[in-house]
């Protein structure tokens, strides 16, 4: 069963049996909104990218980006870049894959971003989603939608993070600037 | 000529026999009500649906789909019938949209047979319905004329047919949803299931699988195919098998109806959703693979049990080489997490350690002690539940080694492996050999094979020049020179062994004839071309006949004529093994060195350089590219070769012949025996 997360909501990644998540996919969506007035039809491209960033006690470790497509521990996974979006019609158009019990013993939080590569705000994205699935049988767990895209480029979605034995998701969903994460450094820092 | 039609617009219509194509994003269902001249369905057979997909004068799909063809002959229709309803509707029970607000505007055309276009009309507006009446066809004074309806209804097909007075509104209405989720269920074939290794690390992007879209039609609807794992039954039967592709031209996803496509024409065929053959209709010569060993069951709480060969690939070698590489990356990975966690230990432990150092308040008293001791055990807890993560993977790893190994087939097995001992000059080449083993500090008992790819892509430089090797034993020059000899004889058997009689021919220049010794099982077996090359002389012939051949074979593939090389030039893979480098060259042999480095792994001709780079100081930076472009291994254990993921460096070993073992000239015997007839 879906939990639609507001802003600042955590859950905990307990299975509803009790066991704990073994490995979830962390699924992006967009589409181009349509623009308005002559020459409507032609498509522009938005590229949004998903990155994660693993912290160990608030240090950056790691980083699971376009380029770096597998942490070096292998835990997480990047899918591959998708230039476009959109063409999945709500399905996801970049996922990263994280392997929960693999994860370093160290690493405490990964932090899930979206930068707009092509510089496109998200005023001009519709239907951006990012969602955390169990990867063992599909279900989805939780699903935060962006609301009201603003005149940012960048976008601080989720982070995943120890509690205890387990793991616990939580929706920031907090706008930032940038092309890559590395520009959303500064911003990510406040959240951890 | 084109009308484009608003809302409410008519337009006459020249012919009788038409088409109207409807596209939408979205697979929708396209059906067609007859009316009298009230506009009244007198029943359930004036509908044409997917259920009832032909009626006299017309004919619907039989299944969703994001665009429609429907075929009309309206001199064909009843002469009680005065109107002709296209209706739309989305698929109901689905994951889809469920209101045309959500998919992009619906269009639809009217169209001669020939395809030019009638009249057109682009559904916009709506927004919460599920079903909309799009083009009403209707008789004025004997001509047919179309009109653009666009009348959306919230309550669906059930609210649209009980608005044109069908009574049987309800029933014909689900039983349209029944008939398209039918349809559904055949079209679209349910997702493989996901393979044995789908643990394991890999960099290629995979599609993100999974999408709502695929879930929803895959969901267990009666008839469906069930999910397989692609390998429980891999039969030629099984048109879900992966890798089977070539069997899909005898098995029809769309079962046809009668009458189907002997009337229906364009709209019969695969529309939007449908999987696509590709396959050749008569050709079927690509077998499935053999199944790989299935795993056994793991008890309850156990990882798997490790199984010889369960990656992908297409044959029993292709797999262990999959397996091989996938245990080389986890094991590179897995040790990568252990190593930062203990760096990331260490470095907290620094810093709280300042910190207390750096606080006047310790100094007093025990407080200081307490954080030292507390900083330290915070450290201990985390390196300990590190290497507890380590060593679980370690010996599930150390499990799947102790598996593959004994499976390797010679090609990736150690010489002391049985397997040399049933040796056999095999027919074609394998996929990869091995080269030595590959290990980390962290698992010493994990040897992983380092496979390379066959055919070499660059030559080889066994180093012979003096490194800190790890135990620490220092190897003079000289006993360096000969172990690096003897391991390139092991390596060149290795490659003569694993290609077919005659397809491989290696070339020595030994200028001083200084590797007599360690050469002897090369020249005693007879596998050389010829004797060892000594001195100056010696050397420039063999270079010039090496260069001869990639000047020839090269000229050749350029101007794209391979037949017309002369006939008495040997065709197979070379291999020159140059020992004592540069002892015996001039500037002019450098050169051709050089240039056979540069240009002939392209044409077959490889180099196996045993040589120290010191000694070969005085010609300069000028040999530099011809070191860089070779792979760089050393006779003894050294921790030189960085792995593709993460770059640690491993520790190489080369594969050498076990002290007093004879299996190397046993091997070397077999395939001399076995190029005897082609040497004639």
């Amino acid at each position: 069963m879906t939990v639609n997360m507001t802003k600042g909501q955590a859950i905990s990644l307990q299975k509803s049996d009790g066991g704990s998540l073994t490995s979830v996919r962390m699924g992006l969506g967009w589409q181009a909104a349509p623009r308005r007035g002559l020459f409507g039809s032609r498509t522009r491209e938005i590229d949004l990218d998903a990155s994660a960033v693993l912290f160990a006690d608030k240090q950056p470790v790691d980083v699971v980006f376009f380029r770096h497509l597998v942490s070096d521990d292998g835990s997480v996974r990047h899918t591959g870049d998708n230039l476009v979006g959109g063409v999945g019609q709500g399905g996801d158009d970049e996922a990263i894959l994280v392997d929960l019990q693999r994860v370093p013993v160290h690493i405490d939080q990964i932090v899930f971003t979206v930068n707009s590569f092509t510089g496109q705000t998200f005023q001009e994205v519709q239907n951006a989603f990012c969602r955390l699935v169990d990867e063992t049988n599909g279900q989805e767990l939780a699903r935060y939608t962006l609301a009201g895209g603003g005149a940012y480029t960048a976008q601080i979605m989720a982070k995943v993070h120890r509690a205890g034995q387990g793991w616990a998701m939580t929706a920031i969903g907090s706008p930032a600037n940038g092309r890559t994460f590395q520009d959303l450094m500064p911003a990510i820092l406040p959240v951890l | 000529m084109t009308a484009e039609l608003t809302r409410g617009q008519n337009h006459p219509l020249p012919r009788a026999r038409l088409e109207i194509r409807i596209s939408a994003g979205t697979p929708i269902v396209a059906g067609a009500t007859l009316g009298d001249e009230n506009g009244r369905v007198h029943g359930v057979e004036w509908v044409a649906h997917p259920g009832t997909p032909a009626l006299p004068g017309l004919e619907v799909s039989r299944q969703a789909a994001a665009d429609h063809r429907l075929a009309v002959d309206l001199d064909a229709v009843p002469d009680a019938v005065h109107r002709v309803s296209v209706l739309l509707a989305l698929p109901a029970g689905g994951q889809g949209p469920g209101r045309f607000g959500a998919v992009a505007a619906p269009f639809v055309a009217v169209t001669g047979l020939d395809g030019d276009e009638v009249a057109s009309y682009t559904i916009t507006g709506l927004e919460a319905e599920s079903a909309v009446v799009a083009l009403e066809l209707y008789r004025r004074q004997g001509a047919w004329k179309v009109r653009a309806v666009g009348q959306g209804y919230t309550g669906g097909l059930t609210e649209l047919l009980t608005d044109q007075s069908l009574p049987q509104a309800h029933e014909l209405a689900r039983g349209i949803h029944e008939a398209v989720a039918g349809g559904l269920a055949r079209s679209v074939p349910a997702p493989p299931a996901r393979t044995a290794d789908g643990n394991r690390s890999r960099q290629a992007a995979t599609p993100a699988h999974g999408t709502d879209h695929g879930a929803a039609a895959s969901q267990g609807t009666p008839g469906t195919v069930p999910p397989v794992s692609p390998y429980d039954a891999p039969g030629v039967s099984d048109p879900q098998t992966p890798g089977a592709h070539a069997q899909h031209g005898t098995q029809q996803p769309y079962p046809a109806g009668p009458g189907d496509s002997a009337t229906a024409g364009p709209s019969s065929a695969p529309t939007g959703g449908g999987p696509i053959d590709y396959s050749h209709p008569r050709r079927q010569d690509a077998a499935p693979p053999p199944p790989p060993p299935a795993a056994p069951p793991a008890a309850p709480g156990q990882p798997a049990r490790p199984v010889a060969g369960d990656a992908t690939g297409w044959s029993m070698e292709e797999r262990l080489y999959n397996q091989v590489w996938g245990m080389f990356e986890d094991l590179a990975r897995t040790t990568a997490a252990y190593r930062s966690a203990v760096d990331f230990a260490d470095s907290r432990m620094e810093k709280e350690l300042d910190q207390v150092l750096s606080d006047p308040r310790s100094r007093i008293g025990g407080q200081g002690d307490a954080a030292r001791e507390a900083a330290r055990t915070r450290h201990t807890q985390l390196v300990s539940q590190a290497r507890e993560a380590l060593d679980r993977d370690i010996a599930q790893l150390a499990a799947e080694a102790d598996v593959v190994e004994p499976a390797l087939p010679a090609a990736y097995a150690r010489w002391d492996s049985p397997v040399w001992h049933a040796y056999r000059v095999p027919m074609e080449i394998p996929m990869a050999l091995r080269l030595g083993d590959l290990h980390l500090p962290e698992a010493d008992r994990i040897r992983i094979p380092l496979l390379v790819r066959l055919p070499l892509e660059r030559g080889l430089w066994i180093d012979s020049g003096r490194s800190a090797s790890l135990d620490g034993s220092f190897a003079d020059s000289h006993e360096m020179r000969s172990l690096g000899l003897e391991t390139a004889v092991a390596h060149a058997a290795r490659l003569l062994a694993a290609y077919p009689a005659g397809e491989f021919t290696v070339h020595v220049i030994d200028p001083a004839g200084s590797g007599a010794q360690a050469l002897a099982p090369l020249v005693q077996t007879g596998v050389l071309a010829a004797p060892p090359a000594l001195g100056a002389a010696g050397t420039a012939d063999v270079l010039a006949r090496l260069t001869q051949r990639v000047d020839l074979v090269q000229m050749a593939l350029r101007g794209g004529a391979p037949d017309a090389l002369p006939p008495g030039l040997d065709t197979s893979q070379q291999l020159l093994i140059v020992n004592d480098f540069p002892h015996g060259f001039d500037d002019r042999a450098v050169n051709q060195l050089r240039y056979l480095a540069d240009e002939g792994p392209a044409v077959g001709v490889h180099l196996m350089m045993v040589a120290d780079r010191e000694d070969s100081a005085g010609y300069g930076p000028l040999l530099d590219p011809l070191w860089r472009s070779l792979l760089r291994l050393t006779p003894v254990a050294d921790d030189h070769l960085a792995d593709p993921w993460v770059g640690h460096a491993w520790t190489y070993e080369p594969a050498l012949v076990p002290p007093g073992s004879q299996v190397l000239r046993q091997v070397l015997t077999q395939v001399a025996a076995a190029r005897r007839p082609w040497d004639r």
